[in-house]
């Protein structure tokens, strides 16, 4: 009998272990393997010897205009997005529209923050290329022609207002419950300590909110930064962000060095762990208010 | 009332940027055959064997996906709950991950690490490369699906579940699949409809794979044509909304059949 109940919860941890060892395994070979794998590569050269060459040929101008626009474009994308959507999320929450708005808001912004990739690119041709709707109906209209003035979707700007489609959604799906989680009492309290509108906002609402809207700030980078798929099929690859530039690496080579792609990848890893440290940190922060 | 006006300045912006690149692309996507609107572009799409191949093999691949990661994720996540308490940030930290490691990143690994020359060369044949990308999408879809089913299960009671589970005489299997998958059933549909979306549109681990998915086919029509595009955006999109739509109709169903009990 007692051979019965020892022997029991020795079986049940064997199979407890064996429950996450799929999980442990999927992670190392698909997950952290591969990482680690272009990591130490770019710290080897051709010979397999440790070297800092790959990281110094990354500061050659070429490389360096690629991780500028791409940051600029992640930045300019981030910023707007985390502005607009706070706008859009504040006036449904806050600003007195009618109830009604709110759920069919919620569900197109999952729809939208997910519509990215390849089809994303096509709807702003259909829409601002040079042929485009919006394009066509300027210049019929108004007599507004937005190429003639330098408009370019090829371009950053054209870009940052492409993402803005997936990023603005995002942030409206992140702030709404953090507005929602913006107590009554508080404002109250404010109000009855003499706070003004503006006062209640700059002491009380965007201290408390302060780390969401940075950390969303910090993930809607991230995500723009490793966008491929609609850059790529917007522009080919004539405009060369990073993660274009390391694409045409992979496929053809063209830095004719390996070593120097994983470099370029290694250079992206840094950037968006970066900027998700951030965000996960901000999070752990920002949870403290919403009990 | 100040307040209110720029509420609505703010949604009518909103509505026009959200709303004019779905107007033009779906103006567009009507617009093959010239001086009147026709569905000839859709029909085009629709003809062309390409688009069939492709869209099938994605469909089957997202299939696989969402299987694979029902096995990985949902005994993981049952466990942590149940016995590993401890673990469960190590755990979250690696499912987060695949927000961090940039998929091109990712897929650049698995080009060097499982090529031919390599210990499990699974780039070597086309069957090889087909579970490698399976993969692929599975960690893609990793942070989704775990967070999902995480949140399922917080929801129930499992250990007391499992308990009576093991006083009927219940072995580990039956557990899981007689009495844990049903509980969170809702939560397993939500984050496969949502790992569908990501995995029919995916690009880039695709294209760099060399397989024939959706994704690179897209891509491939948008480089060559002029109105098929447009149609094939709003197809996308419609499959997008429809992930979506289904994702908030099971969690609603959910929602009934909690209250009934």
């Amino acid at each position: 009998m007692s051979d019965v109940t020892v022997s029991k919860p020795k079986t049940t941890r064997s199979w407890a272990w064996l429950g996450i060892a799929p999980f442990i395994l999927f992670a190392v070979m698909f997950l952290i393997l591969p990482t680690m794998h272009i990591i130490i590569g770019a710290f080897k050269n051709q010979q397999g010897e440790v070297t800092l060459d790959n990281i110094r040929n990354l500061f050659q101008p070429s490389i360096m205009a690629s991780y500028w626009i791409s940051i600029k474009i992640s930045v300019a994308s981030a910023f707007f997005g985390c502005l607009i959507g706070f706008a859009i999320a504040a006036s449904v929450t806050l600003g007195g529209l009618p109830k009604w708005i709110r759920a069919p808001l919620m569900t197109f912004s999952g729809v939208a923050s997910n519509f990215a990739g390849v089809p994303l690119a096509f709807a702003f041709i259909a829409t601002l290329g040079r042929l485009g709707l919006v394009t066509v109906l300027l210049k019929s209209w108004f007599g507004i022609n937005i190429y003639a003035m330098g408009f370019n979707l090829l371009s950053f700007f054209g870009l940052t207002i492409t993402y803005l489609f997936f990023q603005i959604p995002l942030m409206v799906l992140i702030v709404t419950p953090a507005l929602d989680g913006l107590k009554k009492e508080w404002k109250e309290a404010a109000q009855i300590l003499g706070a003004s509108g503006f006062q209640y906002w700059r002491m009380v609402a965007l201290p408390i909110l302060w780390p969401t809207l940075l950390g969303t700030f910090a993930l809607l980078f991230a995500n723009a930064f490793g966008a491929v798929a609609t850059a790529y099929a917007l522009t080919g690859s004539s405009l060369s962000i990073v993660p274009i530039l390391l694409f045409a690496q992979i496929r053809g080579d063209v830095l004719q060095d390996p070593h120097l792609g994983y470099a370029l990848a290694f250079g992206m890893i840094v950037i968006t762990g970066f900027a998700n440290g951030i965000y996960i940190w901000m999070r752990t922060r920002a949870e403290r208010w919403m009990k | 009332m100040s307040k209110k006006i720029w509420s609505w300045l703010a949604l009518v912006f909103g509505i026009l940027y959200f709303g004019l690149p779905l107007l033009g692309t779906l103006e567009f996507s009507l617009k093959m055959r010239r001086g009147v609107y026709s569905l000839d572009a859709y029909a085009a799409v629709l003809n062309d064997p390409q688009f069939r191949a492709t869209f099938s093999y994605s469909v089957i691949m997202a299939l696989f996906t969402i299987v694979l990661g029902v096995i990985i994720v949902v005994p993981t996540a049952y466990w942590v709950q149940l016995k590993y308490r401890r673990l469960r940030p190590f755990i979250e930290f690696i499912t987060l991950l695949p927000l961090v490691i940039p998929p091109i990143v990712v897929v650049f690994g698995y080009i060097r690490l499982y090529n031919t020359s390599s210990w499990l060369p699974l780039t070597g044949s086309a069957m090889g490369t087909n579970i490698l990308l399976m993969f692929g999408y599975a960690t893609l879809s990793l942070p989704y699906m775990y967070r999902a089913v995480d949140t399922g299960l917080r929801a129930i009671d499992v250990r007391t579940l499992t308990e009576a589970a093991e006083s009927l005489g219940a072995n580990w299997l039956t557990i899981m699949t007689r009495v844990i998958m049903p509980n969170v059933l809702v939560a397993i549909l939500s984050g496969a409809f949502l790992t569908f979306a990501i995995v029919i549109g995916e690009f880039v681990m695709a294209a760099l794979l060399n397989r024939p998915a959706f994704g690179p086919y897209l891509q491939i029509m948008g480089a060559n044509r002029a109105y098929e595009p447009a149609a094939l955006a709003v197809i996308a999109f419609a499959i997008t909304w429809a992930c979506m739509g289904l994702i908030q109709l099971v969690t609603r169903f959910q929602k009934f059949s909690r209250v009934a009990r």
